[in-house]
């Protein structure tokens, strides 16, 4: 049961990316109940954000969904996301791969390449975006948008669990 | 970083340079770095300008006031910024369908009688918390269930009157204002208490205002009256004892002239840090796999709560486990 204001589905990387990493995360975020305000993690996550790449345009955000940390324009527009770690490799895909949907789908945009940078490990990866990967997407976004309208999901524990900022808040 | 709580009992004034905060007072200029501060409790004549406040609101820090006798007057609660339409209709709705407020009540007042069981019990005092709690479950209203704690509280008092020594009897429970040393402290750790749940809720998407056991119109801040009853037995009560039988807190602490019946200035230093230090105690939490804070307990109890409303796990109240 969600409220009607919640119906209209917006889906957000942020979302595409806890879709990977854990549901009950995916829906508690997507409820505004959101603890990453007190976490160390995201607190470096964003240092690290502020820190590098300085000479980029950061901070550009697409119809309230789309925040990538910072593009490239020129003949080819280039999307960048900057993670900290490796570890979550798939979820950070997708989360690019789904910016990358995104400005093809709905802003037309033909000329795209995405990149995720690791400036702690000095490392960088080219994403494409193929036809599978965006039936694949259509596929999750539909998956999201029954998990965050049905009741919230039962944690599971993992060993990611430890380093969430949402630990406390389901095994209390 | 772990943000601290501060407690300003002299007079002084405020200041905001910059983004730091100066706390200035007879004996000198104490800078307060901003992003260290979790909460601010403020007992003296206090001197602050709307540039401190809006540093405090963008930083999310509540201050708590106490006029000079230690009586809570006000919080600053900041702008809120963690909310959650979905969990605001979901509190409600636990407040209008009587049956469900009912459960969280009596579960308020369960917890609180448990606790207050451990306390006797560590003491060993034998008593009837037992019966108490069974008449719980044959309340059908709120008014019920308030009377049983009443009687509990009472009870409980009356138990703890025979390891006092006699200076210190609680005697009747007496506030606003209190007669005697042991209702003054009583009164001055319950404030203190609740102002620190309210800070606790602050960091929550929980709305203060609705509450269950109390009515929302009782206080500003009802939901910290319900969640204070399960802890004042384990965090304001248990202090109480503590300095009492260690012999840390006599009749010197408390102001002569008013028949002992406020704490003085050296009195509510002393009652205020082991206060934080017990706040700052952790025990191990077995679920979570790690050890927690007395002040992060509270906050676990939020979390519980929330999830209580939003109908994923059943709410159980905080019941001392050592």
């Amino acid at each position: 049961m969600i409220s009607e204001a919640e119906k209209k589905l917006l889906v957000r990387g942020t979302q595409i990316n806890y879709y990977f990493v854990c549901k009950t995360k995916l829906w508690l975020f997507s409820h505004h109940i959101q603890m990453e305000q007190e976490s160390d993690a995201v607190e470096l996550g964003k240092l690290i954000h502020d820190d590098t790449y300085k000479r980029e345009e950061k901070g550009l955000i697409l119809d309230d969904l789309i925040s990538a940390d910072f593009m490239r324009k020129g003949k080819v527009l280039e999307v960048h996301e900057v993670k900290k770690s490796n570890k979550m490799e798939e979820a950070h895909l997708f989360q690019l791969l789904y910016y990358l949907y995104y400005l093809k789908n709905e802003k037309g945009i033909e000329k795209i390449r995405g990149f995720i940078d690791y400036p702690k490990l000095r490392k960088r990866k080219e994403i494409r975006l193929t036809h599978d990967i965006e039936k694949r997407l259509e596929k999750i976004l539909q998956d999201i948008d029954s998990i965050i309208k049905g009741d919230v999901p039962q944690p599971q524990r993992k060993k990611i669990c430890r380093n969430c900022a949402y630990l406390e808040f389901c095994w209390s | 970083m772990t943000r601290k709580n501060y407690y300003i009992l002299t007079n002084g004034l405020l200041k905001r340079k910059e983004n730091t905060l100066y706390f200035i007072n007879k004996d000198g200029k104490r800078p307060l770095p901003i992003h260290a501060i979790y909460s601010i409790y403020t007992y003296g004549a206090l001197s602050i300008s709307s540039q401190v406040v809006n540093l405090l609101s963008k930083e999310g820090i509540p201050i708590h006031f106490f006029n000079r006798y230690g009586f809570y007057t006000g919080s600053f609660y900041p702008r809120e910024t963690l909310l959650s339409g979905d969990l605001l209709i979901k509190q409600v709705e636990h407040f209008i369908d009587n049956e469900k407020r009912l459960k969280l009540a009596s579960d308020f007042v369960k917890g609180a009688i448990s606790n207050m069981k451990r306390v006797l019990s560590y003491y060993n005092l034998d008593n009837n918390m037992d019966a108490l709690l069974e008449n719980l479950n044959s309340c059908d209203k709120i008014t019920e269930i308030m009377n049983v704690e009443g009687r509990a509280r009472a009870d409980y008092y009356r138990l703890l009157d025979k390891i006092l020594p006699k200076d210190f009897r609680i005697g009747q429970r007496t506030r606003r204002p209190p007669k005697n040393m042991t209702n003054a402290l009583i009164s001055f750790g319950n404030s203190l208490l609740y102002s620190t749940i309210i800070s606790e809720i602050y960091n929550t998407q929980l709305n203060p205002t609705i509450s269950y056991l109390h009515e929302p119109f009782e206080r500003r801040y009802s939901l910290a009256l319900d969640i204070s009853e399960l802890f004042k037995p384990i965090i304001i009560d248990r202090l109480i004892l503590y300095l009492i039988k260690k012999n840390m807190i006599d009749k010197t602490d408390f102001e002569k002239d008013l028949n002992y019946s406020l704490l003085n200035e050296n009195g509510k230093r002393k009652f205020i840090a082991e206060y934080d230090k017990r706040l700052k105690k952790t025990i191990k939490h077995r679920k979570i796999g790690r050890k927690v804070s007395y002040k992060r307990l509270i906050r676990l109890e939020c979390y519980k709560l929330i999830k209580h409303v939003l109908g994923k796990e059943q709410y159980k109240p905080f019941i001392s486990w050592w």
